[in-house]
């Protein structure tokens, strides 16, 4: 099953859960399961229309997904798919 | 090259590098020669310096406009018990030249802004980025690539870290990606961790920090490969990292293939900060600590909420009644809809939030913010309070 790693600040809506285990077959699709079994994430995930929101990186492995088939591009079931949210801590 | 020179003392003191065979007095005349700018002397900075001064960087420059706290001990190792109440960079200033007298230290005791950073920047060679907003990130990030140097940087947020070399150019001149190539823009306010949310194991800026002190030595001595188009990440709670790849996007405002910013730009309107309070139903009707303490004197009848988190109570609290903010509709019961009710929280912003949320959605007319918060309260009522 692919694995989504869920990042810190985002675990708060996902009852803690550091990471899911999706049944989908596309990263998007994962993400949509993911955001059905939590809808708290939904609106720090997702766009209104459903599309991945722009202040967040969604990786396949260690490729951009951008760079493969964006929300289409197929997982096996062995991947892991990171969401990476920007952070900006260090001085305070 | 060859007209740097050491002395006596300072070949003993590098000798550690000397005697490694790929970096010797080569490098050790490249990092003397260098000049490096740190940006924020806390968390990460702490490390930065005391490790780039150690080594040998030639010279160092610090930008920070804030003074030591008490709570920046936990993690911020640059500065002692002495320091408290210090401006950073003078308490900067005098722990690195102690540690080595062989640099020089520039110090510029300011925020980084629009209006400074290019002329601050001009003039070092690399800038290792240790702030801790957005706004100051895009504003590093863009003056980087503006000026064409590399900027090396790391951000943290309680046990996690990231970590990258920005705008690097490799052996054959071509830059590498920058901060806008892995997100062209910000989060939106209200989807920042808020300071409720906040915190950082006090160890982890110390191995981000050191980590990019690291990267700082590589790019200018050219051992290594530098984090340059790879992004590290960091779980200190779980300890697992991640390398993952990063590439120059062509629709980047500052170099990509149709450039579209050539200068600096507004970074805290760029980022939404500060926009929700200006705008006119984002004002709330507010008391001051003052105004507080004198409804108390007087016994008036009045409610005071506090809207931050257990944990924050557990710190220091005005005996308030206690209604995080994400849990406010399930304590709606509890709130007075006839007497005055004072809302505050840390510093302001969640309380008036929490107003803005009462009076639209339920039509609350009572309420009123207390401005600044708790922090304000200690700061000019009961100095005895903690402060966080």
């Amino acid at each position: 099953m692919p694995k989504i790693i869920i990042p810190t600040p985002l675990r708060k809506f996902t009852d803690n859960l550091a990471s899911f285990e999706a049944s989908a077959t596309t990263v998007g699709a994962a993400i949509q399961e993911l955001t059905s079994t939590y809808p708290e994430l939904k609106k720090h995930v997702l766009e209104e229309d459903g599309a991945l929101r722009k202040f967040l990186k969604v990786y396949l492995g260690d490729e951009d997904i951008e760079g493969l088939q964006n929300e289409q591009t197929p997982v096996a079931p062995e991947a892991t798919i990171s969401i990476i949210p920007a952070i900006a801590g260090g001085n305070h | 090259m060859e007209n740097i020179t050491f002395s006596k003392a300072e070949l003993e003191r590098y000798s550690r590098h000397l005697i490694i065979p790929e970096f010797n007095i080569e490098g050790q005349r490249k990092l003397k020669a260098a000049r490096v700018l740190v940006v924020g002397s806390g968390g990460l900075g702490s490390p930065l310096l005391l490790y780039l001064a150690a080594a040998g960087v030639g010279t160092l420059g610090i930008v920070d406009f804030d003074v030591v706290d008490e709570s920046n001990l936990q993690r911020q190792v640059l500065f002692g018990r002495e320091d408290v109440g210090r401006p950073k960079v003078e308490a900067a200033r005098d722990r690195l030249q102690s540690l080595n007298p062989h640099i020089q230290i520039l110090t510029y005791n300011t925020p980084l802004t629009s209006d400074n950073a290019l002329d601050i920047i001009k003039d070092f060679d690399v800038v290792a980025d240790g702030t801790d907003n957005f706004p100051t990130r895009y504003l590093v990030n863009d003056a980087c690539v503006l000026l064409d140097k590399p900027n090396v940087y790391a951000s943290i947020f309680r046990f996690e870290g990231q970590a990258s070399v920005f705008n690097f150019r490799n052996a054959k001149g071509e830059p590498g990606p920058n901060y806008r190539d892995l997100y062209p823009t910000p989060p939106p306010p209200d989807l920042v961790p808020s300071c409720a949310e906040g915190g950082v194991i006090g160890v982890l800026p110390g191995i981000m920090g050191s980590l990019q002190a690291n990267e700082v030595i590589k790019v200018i001595t050219g051992v290594g490969e530098p984090l340059s188009g790879r992004f590290f990440l960091f779980d200190a709670a779980s300890f697992e990292t991640r390398i993952l790849k990063i590439r120059r996007n062509p629709k980047n405002p500052l170099n990509g293939e149709h450039p579209t910013q050539t200068g600096l730009i507004d970074y805290q309107d760029f980022c939404g900060v500060g926009q929700a309070d200006e705008s006119p139903q984002g004002q709330v009707k507010s008391i001051t600590v003052q105004e507080l303490q004198k409804l108390r004197e007087s016994q008036a009848d009045f409610q005071l909420i506090d809207v931050r988190e257990p944990y924050e109570y557990e710190i220091a609290h005005l005996q308030g009644d206690l209604m995080p903010l994400g849990q406010l509709d399930a304590h709606l019961d509890k709130i007075s809809s006839s007497k005055q009710v004072v809302v505050h929280c840390r510093s302001g912003k969640r309380s008036a939030e929490a107003i803005r949320h009462l009076e639209q959605k339920y039509g609350f007319a009572n309420l009123y913010n207390l401005e600044g918060g708790i922090l304000a309260w200690a700061d000019q009522i009961d100095p005895s309070l903690a402060k966080y």
